[in-house]
């Protein structure tokens, strides 16, 4: 058994290493309590669901998020709108279709099945929109950030004056958490812009936060389900590996007498 | 005394290879469903069909699930020829009636229950459709009337919408 | 072998087994006399085994979904993790499956350097699996390449551009990797046809590493040969089937921890970002399995040069049965080989851990004295040591482990009580 310990030391040695190389920006995020992590961890429905308005009404003018489908607002595990909602919301966007019989190109209401409608054509468009800078695809954008969720949360809420000594171009501002602290994206959020429809106070702190729950969903769909199998997996393989380990025992008593 | 110690192996041993046995059927199932139609594909299982433009006597080919669907608007003669058969002559008895719950409109997939070819329009012996594959012949509402093919021609889930519009699937 | 005198019993499995031998060679299986007293550090050929299998089939599973072009590969990942019916589980299983098939065969690798595993007779095992490794680290950096995401791309940028440093020649045979001026889709379509390719040979080799092996028998603890079968063996099922699978599930739980929980950890997260040629990444880290290697590459400020030091640092490995000037085997019985073999440990530890920090300053310092150490242990401490140790006496037999008088009462014991 003592093997055991010692395995387990390397282990932990070897993954030490690697996490602190992961965490090698030191900045301190801001912190809250994400209700979908740990061995139980789930969405919080209503945040997904205001997480949604607040993409749809402030972030998705420029962002995209090319790999969701209205479908998936309505799948298990997600916002989890009813499927007569979600019909709703895709039909409130106006996909392009086509090649039509005559060879045209036409505009008709989305369906559960479209992927969510892009504000630019292109990149180039939407560099050309935004100063050069490419408002990235929000997609699996907390996974594509060191510091996920925690780093997004923060980022949203930290918009400051520079500091004394250091100027700014136009149409770069400042910001606490960013890399580099040098953003292109102007402060979006204030207290009161979008008018939740449940009834919660939208301030900025709120909506950063239901906005990062929607992005981790967004970009983890299957998350919550990952989190249940995961426990079953792992309570499976503890009860397995205790009744292999006492006939383990039992064969190995056969001879342990000559040892 | 040694009698019961081997009834507790005997039970250790079982119970290991059975639970053993349950994580290895658990951990081949994700390995088989996913080759089953994932989630996107699944959501495009409905198609709606704009007919307006089709007159009597004309069909239209549309894609649904990856496969041809005949909608044919059908002529006056064609639907007296396919009430009048006898259901005894057929090899796969079905009234027109029920393939066809409005006469003028034969909506099925055009798929050849022998073995997958896309049959021909207005061609064979019974006016219908005639497979080039290996020779059925189809009547006017697509059913089985010679040859190896061994049932009609499948009739989608469809419905109208409005007048014009047909949802298949 | 007394595998010839087997006979089926059954009239049938007589008529098969005189035509093709598959009963003889499972009886051969079953009944390999093992040593008794192998520990725990011998689970890991059979977890090395399960880790290739498992690699194997999510793999293929996964290429049913995959589309290698530059244009769709993120994309088509993207899809398996949303909507392909277990996606998710398959990807991250086959991508921690690679971090935890490196975990095991580091261990494996440290084992037998511990236990002298690679000497006489038993060199042939060591450089096949010394190839295996090599084929690993060349599996496990193409597949790294599909996702197509910024990691992929410049990971494949630089790791290609090595062969540059071969002078005259070098640059052709870049362009002639790529297929183009640059990391493209032509690049990306070889690295998923090799990464196909690769773990079957893998496989082939696996089997000659297992077969090399069952003709002189394992190794074990104390380094002794053994007599076989005696009463220092004992059959290989059930006895060490059991054992590989009491450790093989433990191994199975830490796996699933980060299957289940941390799937991304052990990942980079600008793989995430769809590659993009214009852009290259702050800092460009190679997975972790590899950093030992990368720190070593850093740490000669000639490119030519640190080319050859890392892949020296792996083909030294190869030349290892005729560094270690040692007759004994087992560090059991070497106590200064014993203390230089924990100063590599840490040395390895402390050249991945500088190549995961930038090159510069005292991690610089840090990565030249490591490798300097890194060659000096297998180019002379080990020679050296063969002639200038004074040994332990070593026992007869693994049921006799004491010679009268030993004064290594102590260490014998306490090996024998780590075994079950």
């Amino acid at each position: 058994m003592k093997n055991f310990y010692t395995i387990l030391f390397l282990l932990s040695l070897i993954f030490g290493f690697q996490l602190n190389t992961n965490a090698a920006e030191k900045v301190e995020y801001l912190k809250t309590d994400w209700s979908f992590k740990g061995l139980f961890g789930k969405f919080d429905r209503s945040a997904l669901q205001r997480g949604y308005q607040v993409y749809t009404e402030v972030c998705s003018s420029c962002h995209s998020m090319k790999y969701l489908s209205y479908r998936n607002l309505a799948e298990k595990g997600g916002p989890e709108f009813t499927e007569s909602q979600a019909k709703a919301i895709a039909a409130s966007f106006e996909v392009k279709d086509g090649p039509n019989e005559d060879g045209d190109m036409f505009t008709r209401p989305g369906k559960l099945s479209d992927k969510f409608v892009m504000p630019y054509e292109n990149v180039k468009a939407a560099q050309a929109a935004n100063g050069g800078a490419y408002p990235p695809d929000m997609s699996v954008l907390v996974k594509a950030r060191g510091g996920g969720v925690d780093y997004i949360y923060s980022l949203l809420q930290g918009y400051e004056d520079p500091p004394v000594g250091i100027t700014l171009d136009e149409g770069v501002y400042y910001n606490k958490y960013m890399y580099g602290n040098k953003i292109k994206m102007a402060n979006q959020l204030s207290d009161g812009l979008v008018e939740y429809a449940d009834g919660t106070n939208a301030t900025v702190e709120q909506m950063s936060k239901d906005v990062t729950t929607f992005l981790m969903w967004a970009a983890e769909p299957h998350l919550e389900s990952r989190h249940q199998m995961g426990f079953k997996a792992i309570v499976y393989l503890i009860i397995l590996t205790i009744l292999v380990y006492f006939s383990m025992k039992r064969i190995w008593s056969r001879i342990e007498t000559k040892v | 005394m040694s009698e019961k110690k081997t009834n507790r192996r005997d039970f250790l041993f079982t119970a290991t290879y059975a639970v053993g046995a349950v994580g290895v059927g658990a951990t081949i199932w994700p390995m088989i469903d996913q080759m089953n139609p994932d989630a996107s594909v699944k959501a495009l299982a409905s198609t709606e069909v704009d007919v307006s433009n089709v007159n009597p006597g004309k069909t239209i080919t549309v894609l649904w699930r990856g496969k041809p669907v005949f909608i044919r608007r059908r002529t006056q003669n064609e639907i007296e020829e396919a009430k009048s058969v006898k259901l005894e002559d057929l090899k796969h008895p079905e009234k027109d009636e029920d393939r066809a719950k409005n006469p003028e409109w034969l909506v099925m997939l055009g798929v050849c229950t022998h073995l997958g070819c896309v049959p021909l329009d207005q061609k064979g012996d019974y006016n219908g459709w005639f497979c080039p594959c290996h020779g059925s012949h189809y009547d006017t509402s697509g059913r089985i009337r010679k040859g190896p093919a061994p049932t009609n021609m499948e009739i989608p889930k469809y419905e109208f919408v409005d007048v014009n519009t047909i949802k298949i699937g | 072998m007394s595998d010839q005198e087997y006979n089926p019993k059954s009239k049938f499995g007589k008529w098969f087994n005189d035509r093709l031998p598959l009963l003889t060679l499972a009886n051969h299986l079953t009944d390999y006399p093992t040593p008794k007293n192998l520990n725990y550090w011998w689970t890991f050929g059979g977890i090395l085994t399960f880790c290739l299998i498992t690699q194997i089939v999510t793999g293929l599973v996964l290429a049913m979904h995959y589309i290698a072009h530059a244009d769709m590969a993120f994309d088509s990942v993207e899809h398996i993790m949303r909507d392909v019916n277990y996606g998710w589980l398959i990807r991250y299983i086959h991508a921690n499956g690679a971090s935890m098939f490196f975990l095991a065969v580091y261990i494996h690798i440290f084992r037998s350097l511990f236990y002298g595993s690679y000497k006489a007779p038993r060199e042939i095992i060591w450089i096949i699996g010394i190839v295996i490794y090599l084929l690993m680290m060349a599996a496990a950096f193409m597949g790294y390449v599909l996702p197509w995401g910024q990691m992929s791309f410049w990971g494949a940028t630089v790791i290609t551009n090595l062969f540059s440093a071969i002078p005259l020649v070098g640059e052709g045979i870049v362009t002639w990797l790529w297929g183009g001026y640059s990391v493209d889709n032509p690049t990306l379509t070889r690295f998923f046809t090799l990464h196909y390719l690769i773990p079957f040979l893998i496989l082939g080799l696996v089997v000659l590493h297992i077969w090399a092996l069952h003709v002189p028998g394992n190794n074990n603890p104390i380094g002794i040969d053994i007599r076989k079968p005696s009463k220092d063996t004992v059959p290989f099922h059930p006895y060490i089937v059991i054992k590989d699978g009491f450790a093989l599930l433990m191994f199975m739980i830490v796996f699933a921890f980060f299957v289940f929980y941390t799937p991304n950890i052990l990942g980079h997260a600008d793989n995430y970002i769809e590659a993009d040629p214009l852009v290259t990444p702050a800092h460009i880290v190679p997975e972790w399995y590899l950093l030992p290697f990368y720190a070593i590459l850093r740490s000669v400020p000639d490119k030519l040069l640190g080319v050859v030091a890392m892949l020296s640092a792996i083909f030294i490995l190869a030349a290892l049965p005729w560094l270690d000037t040692s007759k004994i085997r087992s560090a059991v019985f070497r106590p200064l080989y014993r203390q230089f073999y924990w100063i590599l440990v840490a040395d390895v530890l402390i050249l991945g851990y500088v190549g995961a920090m930038p090159a510069e300053g005292l991690y610089l310092l840090i990565a030249r004295v490591a490798t300097a150490y890194y060659f000096l242990h297998f180019l002379v401490i080990l020679p050296v040591l063969g002639f200038k140790e004074k040994t332990l006496p070593i026992p007869l037999s693994i049921t006799e482990p004491i010679m009268s008088g030993s004064p290594n009462l102590a260490t014998a014991k306490n090996k024998e009580s780590s075994n079950i």
